[in-house]
């Protein structure tokens, strides 16, 4: 505290905070459930296992794209690219660290790590521990910087997932077929965009760089739509976390045989 | 429809101080800043503390009540309990000067750092031409009463003293993006300035600033991460900066 | 105690950081001037702050009708005549220029579909003239005032390395004395800062007042505590003389409840933009109070009045969108005969009349002081509204040309702490748009001043400097006086009470007799603490100039046997055109105030020309209009638009 809110100078008052309200409530609630997120992502994506039902192709969004040689023939629908994978490699590690990346350098993400994790600062008002700051200027996290490349991988990720899900609608006799995980699917992979297209760069670059917005009638109106989806980046950012969390339990519960897929068609 | 409330008032200055409790009466309909008043026109004549319009116009009377950085006279009383105590103290990120009030020249410091609007050339008075969506933008930002809040919460240089040197903080990275936005602002550095000169870096996007704002401006995500986007272009980005290169692309 | 006086010497200072004394500095430094402002509260924080209406000019981007003529017509109709036609005139011809020039600064307004600067409807205003941001045109102009200083001290530091060579704001000073030579020239002002009560001396041969009203002399009032008539009180010590002191705004929307906020400001923007007032009998009252002034000039049915918030050009405005002083008195009057609200006041209501989108876009600050304060959706209910002491049309006389004060050489004065120019009453947006005609004159009538005084300074006489620290100092040695709150509360009821919106001659008489009174008791007051940041010692300082002040209104008040604009009288309610061509002065005489008669000077001709020549009749005396001759007056106002 000596060289924050207790430097000379200021105002003498001994307490970090004066707040009374459950301040530090947000925080530990945005650490646990990230927490939990990330233990049941690792433990799923090193399983190596339940991740596809082959009658529906139902593939989980961990495993997308399955593309080496251990994952199941009907599974690889974009091809087979690479060999077996060794024993707890995440069967889709080259596009995970994508993933990864996007949210880590999310504009959304960074403010809830960085309050929630970091602590810095835990939350409005209240002292932070660390005794020296020098935010985003410096490495790593000058590398914050890279969010618009992750933007433009993430849109591919999402067109990825997409593909997935029309490859869900598959039916028992190999035809066209609707049952819940399509459904299930199908929302994530939506989701996902708007959790994509909400996001600050793609606000940037779609629009917000301009100085004249009236020399740009249509970019503007993308602008402007972008802008309306990027007022709720926070809630997309979590109803994704949601939702990849919920398909990929879905499916892996489908495939191991302890949940019977909802048929609604074929 | 009134009661006796308990505050809790820092009386002190730059040498040390405390918080000093009184008991005082609260009516129907009042702020904060009604309770300051009546105690000092009633028992203490010289608690200081700044104040003008009493209407959230002027961004004076910015304080923290309860430890949540807020103007005195936006703060109804409706929105403690009766039996509630309210401690009020100065802001916690400038100097003191006495009771309530502070130093807040660090502001008008870094507000004369930031270039001026640059006229565009050969633009007659009374013949500019603007379109409202193209002004939208930068007149969100200048709603900015300059309260001073926003700074205030800043944990860049609230818990970092060392820091004020470098970093202009929220309501003067609003300023320099409301001047980047403007439609008819002639000078294409303002992004530059905002990297190299106000420390756009050191914001780690964690919101403090919009949370506090009495004027409800998006600091954050309509001034300050635009910002570091067009920050990104200039500086880090390869594409733009090739782009540049080859002489395309100016927005 | 000399000795250690900090002192500063320039060539102009400038008391008072609100829109009039920035565009003064800003005209003195671009003049080559070493130039000082002072104000009271933190730079940028000045009470044009609140301003939320408009800039009245007539740059014609909405109606091009409009023309500098059309506005000093109106300007003239609102202050009844009585304004200082040569000022009315300056301003209307030079407001759109000051306003484009606030674009060349920075400012942003609000534009039409072809890029211009957009105009809105306001009470007295013949066309859209109010240049405006939403409703908080105040603020721009104070930023971008603000931020063009913070630009010529920019331009100064890459001169001379020295960003406050040639201009310095000093915040959180109150000047307490003006000081003057033998003669009564002036050469500076003597004041302390309010942080640690240190006294400070400028030495300045120029000194440009623009400290803004009156009104916390009032208690309803939408005014700020800065507003303590400090400017007139100097300009009356030093030996200037203020004029008009009789007319004071009341708005007639301030908010009644609760308690707390009540006086605060509804903008007139909210009748402008399509509300109505209403009695608690849910009638759209208005219409019975048309006067005969401007019967034909506004709506006399419902359904024309709402015909014209689309179709201006065919239809007449709606009563509710008259004179302040209009409007005022008809909700002083529901009131009185109870159908008033239940908190005193009336409805204003806008909820039902635009969808809840158009509310929030439009009076966006109206909705959210509403629901801070009052816990109102405007969108949904009505407000409850009254009348609130806002503005005084009086002030230190001055020449119109150049801003200098009467009988004080090298004192000047602009803003509302002047007088003259809004005659009997002051029509919205027109303040703002004064500020700046002459404040830019103002700093620019000093710079000649000065330029014209060569090397020679004004001497100030030890004496002068001691007596101000005295009297500065004079409430830390009273023990056992009064306390300055009590005080102050005390003269705020009388002078709302007895000399508020409708006046009679034994009440003012009362009030006078309770001012005396006062002033007595104000040479004890008792102040506790010390010099560092004391509100109560503060407060104790502002009292005598309020005390002053309000004597002069009063006296006035009493002297003016006829009701007109800001001034009326129960007993004498009839306006009468043989008081339209004098001006009441105030001056000081010993300890006490003096007011008299001064005759006006006759208006221009090509000016009297711009009215019809039955519209004149109703302000002039027969002789007067025998006088205007055969030639005068036109026949028909000049660009045939039914006035
Ligand atoms: C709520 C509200 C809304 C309004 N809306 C409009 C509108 O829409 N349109 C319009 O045209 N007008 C409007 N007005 C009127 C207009 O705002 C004022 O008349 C105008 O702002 C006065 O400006 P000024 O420059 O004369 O003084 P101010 O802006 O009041 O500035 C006075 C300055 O003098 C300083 N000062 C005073 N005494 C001393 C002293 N002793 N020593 C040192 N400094 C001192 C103060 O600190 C301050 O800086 C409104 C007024 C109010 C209250
Ligand atoms: S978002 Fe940035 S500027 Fe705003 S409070 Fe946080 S660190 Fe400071
Ligand atoms: S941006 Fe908001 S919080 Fe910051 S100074 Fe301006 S009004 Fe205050
Ligand atoms: S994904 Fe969150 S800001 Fe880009
Ligand atoms: S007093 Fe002006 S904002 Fe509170």
């Amino acid at each position: 505290m000596a060289g924050g809110v207790g430097s000379p100078g200021r105002a003498q008052i001994p307490w970090r905070t004066l707040r009374g309200d459950r301040w530090w409530f947000p925080p530990a609630v945005t650490f646990t459930l990230i927490v939990l997120w990330l233990l049941y992502a690792l433990v799923r994506t090193s399983m190596q296992r339940d991740y596809f039902v082959a009658t529906y192709h139902y593939l989980t969004p961990f495993y997308s794209p399955c593309v080496t040689a251990s994952c199941h023939p009907d599974a690889r629908h974009v091809g087979t690219w690479l060999g077996e994978m060794p024993p707890l490699v995440p069967y889709a590690f080259f596009l995970l660290p994508i993933l990864l990346g996007f949210r880590l350098t999310c504009y959304y993400y960074r403010k809830a790590y960085y309050r929630a994790f970091w602590l810095s600062p835990p939350a409005c008002a209240v002292a932070e521990p660390h005794a020296k700051y020098t935010g985003e200027t410096r490495f790593p996290l000058i590398l914050q910087n890279a969010h618009r490349y992750f933007f433009y991988a993430a849109v591919v990720v999402s067109g990825m997932n997409t593909l997935d899900a029309f490859d869900g609608f598959h039916g028992k006799d190999g035809g066209v077929g609707v049952g819940l995980g399509t459904i299930v699917m199908l929302t994530n992979a939506a989701f996902l965009w708007l959790y994509t297209l909400s996001c600050h760069s793609c606000r940037h670059l779609i629009g917000g760089r301009l100085k004249h917005f009236s020399k740009h009638p249509l970019r503007y109106r993308a602008w402007t739509i972008v802008s309306r989806l990027n007022t709720r980046h926070m809630q997309l950012a979590w109803t994704t976390l949601g939702t990849l969390l919920v398909t990929d339990l879905y499916i892996a519960l489908v495939a191991s045989g302890a949940l019977t897929d909802l048929r609604f068609y074929n | 429809m009134s009661y006796d409330a308990k505050f809790r008032v820092w009386r002190g200055d730059a040498s040390g101080g405390e918080l000093v409790d009184y008991t005082v009466e609260v009516n129907d309909g009042e702020v904060v800043l009604d309770i300051i008043h009546r105690l000092q026109a009633t028992q203490s004549g010289d608690l200081a503390v700044r104040w003008n319009c009493k209407a959230g116009k002027c961004g004076s009377c910015s304080a923290e009540v309860n430890g949540i950085p807020r103007l005195m006279c936006m703060t109804r009383m409706s929105t403690f309990t009766e039996t509630e105590t309210v401690t009020v103290t100065p802001m916690r990120a400038f100097p003191v000067i006495r009771d309530l009030v502070t130093d807040v020249s660090f502001n008008y410091e870094k507000a004369r750092q930031i270039p001026a609007f640059a006229p565009p050339e050969g633009v007659a008075r009374g013949e500019y031409r603007m379109q409202q969506v193209d002004v939208e933008r930068s007149q969100e930002f200048r709603k900015c009463i300059e309260c001073f809040l926003c700074q205030n919460t800043c944990h860049v240089v609230r818990d970092h003293e060392e820091n004020k040197e470098a970093f202009a903080g929220p309501r003067f990275l609003i300023r320099a993006a409301e001047l980047d936005m403007h439609p008819l602002d002639a000078r294409d550095d303002r992004a530059d300035f905002a990297r190299d000169e106000q420390g756009i870096g050191m914001c780690n996007i964690t919101k403090c600033c919009t949370e506090v704002c009495p004027e409800h401006i998006r600091i954050t995500d309509n001034g300050i991460i635009p910002m570091k986007e067009r920050v990104v272009g200039k500086r880090y980005d390869p594409l733009v900066w090739l782009g540049n290169k080859i002489g395309r692309r100016k927005p | 105690m000399a000795a250690e006086l900090e002192t500063h010497d320039y060539d102009v200072l400038i008391v008072g950081a609100g829109g009039a004394g920035l565009r003064a500095a800003i005209a003195a430094r671009e003049a080559g001037l070493r130039t000082a402002i002072i104000c009271k509260s933190l730079f940028g924080k000045a009470h044009t702050v609140m301003a939320e209406g408009g800039i009245a000019a007539s740059m014609g981007n909405v109606n091009s009708h409009d023309s500098w003529q059309v506005h000093f017509r109106d300007t003239m109709r609102g202050g009844k005549f009585l304004n200082s036609w040569r000022m009315a005139e300056l301003h209307a011809k030079e407001a759109p220029d000051r306003v484009w020039e606030l674009e060349t600064y920075g400012a942003l307004f609000d534009r039409t579909p072809d890029g211009r600067i957009s105009q809105r409807n306001f009470g007295g205003h013949e066309y859209p003239r109010l240049a405006h941001v939403g409703d908080r045109t105040g603020l721009e102009l104070i930023r971008t005032m603000q931020q063009k200083i913070v630009s010529l001290q920019q331009d100064d530091q890459r001169e001379s390395g020295d960003p406050e060579a040639r201009l310095k704001v000093f915040a959180e000073v109150t000047i307490t004395d003006l000081l003057q030579d033998e003669t009564g020239t002036i050469a500076g002002a003597f004041g302390y800062f309010r942080e640690s009560g240190r006294f400070v001396r400028f030495n300045a041969p120029a000194v440009v007042l623009a400290t803004g009203g009156i009104g916390k002399s009032f208690k309803v009032t939408s005014n700020s505590w800065e507003y303590t008539g400090d400017g007139h009180a100097l300009a009356l010590r030093a030996g200037s003389t203020l004029v008009n002191m009789e007319f004071i705004q009341f708005h007639p929307t301030g908010m009644v409840w609760p308690p707390s906020v009540k006086g605060i400001l509804v903008t007139e923007s909210v009748r402008g933009d399509g509300g109505v007032l209403k009695n608690s009998e849910g009638k759209r009252f208005m219409f019975d109070y048309v006067p005969d002034v401007f019967r034909g000039q506004y709506a006399q049915t419902e359904e024309e009045g709402d015909r014209w918030y689309t179709d201006p050009d065919n239809n007449k405005r709606p009563p509710e969108l008259l004179p302040r002083d209009e409007v005022a008195r008809a909700i002083n009057s529901e009131v009185k005969a109870g159908r008033g609200s239940p908190h005193g006041g009336v409805f204003l209501d806008i909820a039902s009349r635009r969808s809840p989108e158009e509310i929030l876009k439009k009076l966006p600050s109206m909705h959210h002081q509403f629901k801070e304060l009052a816990d109102v959706d405007i969108t949904q209910e009505a407000m409850e509204v009254g009348p609130t002491c806002h503005y005084v049309m009086g002030g230190v006389e001055v020449d119109p040309d150049t801003a200098a004060a009467a009988r004080v050489p090298g004192l000047f004065a602009a803003g509302e702490v002047s007088g003259g120019m809004h005659g009997s009453n002051r029509l919205g947006g027109n303040s703002l748009s004064d500020l700046l005609v002459f404040g830019a004159r103002a700093g620019a009538g000093a710079a000649a001043y000065v330029r014209g005084l060569g090397d020679a300074r004004p001497i100030v006489p030890q004496s002068a400097l001691d007596e101000a620290a005295t009297t500065a100092l004079a409430p830390f040695e009273e023990e056992g006086g009064e306390n300055p709150y009590t005080l102050h509360q005390e003269m705020q009821q009388t002078m709302n009470d007895l000399v508020g919106i409708i006046r009679k001659a034994e009440e003012i008489e009362a009030a006078l007799t309770k001012l005396e009174e006062l002033k007595e008791r104000a040479k004890h007051l008792t102040v506790e603490g010390h010099r560092q940041f004391n509100p109560g010692w503060h407060l104790a300082l502002d009292l005598r100039n309020m005390l002053a002040v309000s004597e002069c209104v009063a006296r006035a008040a009493l002297l003016r046997q006829e009701s007109r604009g800001g001034h009326t009288r129960d007993d004498y309610p009839k306006m009468d055109a043989s008081w339209r061509g004098r001006n009441l002065i105030c001056s000081t005489e010993g300890d006490g105030i003096r007011v008299e008669e001064q005759p006006m000077p006759p208006m221009r001709g090509d000016l009297l020309d711009l009215f019809q020549r039955d519209e004149l009749a109703k302000y002039l005396t027969p002789e007067e209009l025998a006088a205007v001759g055969a030639t005068g007056g036109a026949t028909e106002a000049t660009d045939g638009s039914g006035s």
